[in-house]
């Protein structure tokens, strides 16, 4: 550990603010790229199941249709 | 060759049938400049300070708005179409288009350009730098316009989408054309500055029409 | 190489083999970049002229060489995918762009805080943070693009040829800007020469810069993922993928 105390450590020598800003906003916007993706992923297996049953009725619904019309 | 100057007479005169619409970017231009002067206050020296960069600007700005329309009629009554499948090398076409869109929509700006100058009260020597630069540098606008253009033509909402794709691209020609502008100001030699731009002209003459005619094809398909 | 190359033309095989990749990258990643930002937060030493502000370095030269990066690989698989027609390399074009765009940003906002109390403002017209703003818009300018297009192959065309566009034009941007700012501004900015960095400070700098370039990694690779997900919905593999998925978690949460 380069610092003597935990004070030392978030005052960084005066320059805590910047070298805070500098982490904090660095590693918050490379979390909220990750937890994009992963969402998106998520959001897209929903969707292409709801879209498979989708067209599973329709397919089912176009049959009825045939059947009834013969 | 005969389609190609067959292609050129008939821009010339759709050109010269839109004069109204062709004028709008220039009045712009006039207007865009006019405003600076209200803007940061009447003070010969600094109208002249910022003068070659306003006016650049204004010149970028409203190329911009030009280029809008250079494929945008072609493309909705499908002369663009035909123009693809008729056989003229596509590359050659566009550079046509690209030249007379030139003469007829940025051409205007560098002949107004004198008054402008006066109204910045540019002195002579930063004058004909001014004219200089435009001269070699605005056709590279069209050139690598022409290509963002040809690529958003088929979405009908390009404006501000090419200017985001553009203005970027644009700002070493900014940048070196002030230069030399501002060099002229302080008698300084202003050919280096020239060379530069004359060599950005020459490589995007030479690579930007395929890349023009490649971005058509997507778009058409 | 182009036939050990080729089945990964094809969407399933590269989705498999960035699921393959995906845990190594993100372990990687992950790990890296914890130890790399502890490394360089609490135990490097401090610079003798710059004090403890010079620890913005660990995550502001990774940032800024990342993005260079990320925009060489998006154009190159533009470059790829308009040569060759393919279609998984418009996928990671637009994967990178994503990244690259956010890696900009950071490297552009750290900038800004080192150069607060180095140079005095948070925003000084230098020509390397001149350059990177403007890199930042070549990246949005490619993605508003991509995303202003219905036909998403019509799409991935343009964004391609916009990217080329951009990679030609960086390297004159670069010392366009250059110029214009020495031309501007002399020697009113501070000169951080670095005369060799002693190892202490080198060395959580290379585990900052695999942690960067490992997680960048795995984000991309996850994205890729999504756009291949997003273009194949309806193929049979996709679906049974997305089913297997679901019984997943379901057991899961249960």
């Amino acid at each position: 550990m380069y610092f003597d105390s935990i004070q030392d450590f978030w005052s960084m020598g005066g320059y805590g603010l910047y070298v805070w800003l500098s982490f904090g906003i660095g590693f918050l916007s490379l979390c909220l790229l990750w937890l994009d993706s992963i969402f998106a992923k998520r959001k897209l297996m929903s969707q292409i199941l709801t879209e498979q049953a989708r067209q599973v009725r329709i397919k089912a619904a176009k049959q009825k249709q045939a059947g009834s019309s013969v | 060759m005969n389609g190609l100057g067959a292609l050129l007479r008939r821009d010339l005169s759709l050109a010269y049938r839109q004069r109204a619409e062709l004028m709008q970017p220039l009045l712009f231009f006039i207007l865009v400049i006019t405003l600076f002067p209200l803007g940061v206050g009447p003070e010969p020296n600094t109208l002249k300070m910022i003068g070659p960069g306003v006016i650049w600007v204004a010149a970028i700005l409203s190329s911009l708005l030009g280029l809008e329309r250079l494929f945008r009629d072609d493309f909705q009554d499908g002369s663009l179409e035909q123009l693809i499948l008729s056989g003229v090398p596509l590359a050659a076409a566009a550079l046509v288009k690209v030249f007379v869109h030139w003469l007829t929509s940025i051409l205007p700006l560098i002949i107004i350009s004198p008054l402008l100058a006066l109204f910045l009260h540019l002195t002579e020597p930063m004058y004909w730098a001014l004219v200089f630069t435009l001269l070699i540098g605005t056709p590279i606008l069209s050139l690598i316009g022409a290509i963002a253009v040809g690529l958003t033509v088929g979405l009908n909402r390009g404006g501000v989408l090419l200017a985001l794709l553009l203005l970027p691209v644009f700002i070493p020609l900014l940048i070196f054309a002030t230069s030399a502008v501002e060099s002229a100001s302080m008698q300084l030699q202003y050919s280096g500055q020239l060379a530069i731009i004359g060599a950005m002209f020459l490589f995007s003459l030479a690579l930007a029409p395929f890349a023009i005619a490649y971005a058509l094809r997507v778009s058409q398909t | 190489m182009w036939k050990w190359l080729h089945p990964y033309a094809k969407t399933e095989k590269t989705y498999w083999l960035c699921q393959t990749l995906l845990p190594w990258f993100s372990v990687l990643g992950l790990v890296a970049l914890i130890t790399g930002a502890i490394w360089a937060l609490a135990f490097s030493p401090a610079d003798y002229q710059q004090g403890d502000s010079y620890r913005i370095f660990h995550i502001h030269v990774p940032s800024a060489i990342l993005s260079k990066s990320l925009y060489m690989g998006m154009a190159i698989a533009a470059f790829v995918g308009l040569v060759w027609q393919v279609k998984t390399a418009f996928m990671s074009m637009m994967a990178i762009a994503a990244v690259g765009a956010v890696v900009t940003f950071v490297s552009l906002v750290t900038g800004s805080a080192w150069g607060k109390p180095m140079w005095g403002t948070w925003w000084e017209w230098d020509a390397r943070m001149t350059s990177q703003l403007v890199l930042l818009f070549l990246f949005f300018g490619v993605m508003s693009l991509y995303k202003s297009f219905e036909d998403k192959q019509q799409a991935s065309k343009a964004a391609g040829v916009m990217a080329i566009v951009g990679i030609i034009n960086l390297p004159i941007i670069h010392y366009s800007v250059e110029w214009w700012n020495t031309l501007h501004q002399g020697a009113t900015l501070m000169k951080l020469d670095k005369p060799s960095m002693p190892l202490e400070m080198l060395l959580p700098f290379f585990v900052s810069l695999v942690g960067w370039s490992s997680a960048c990694g795995a984000i991309v690779l996850l994205r890729i993922q999504n756009e291949i997900l997003r273009r194949e919905m309806k193929r049979p593999w996709v679906i049974a993928l997305a089913q297997q998925n679901v019984t997943q978690s379901n057991t899961a949460t249960k």
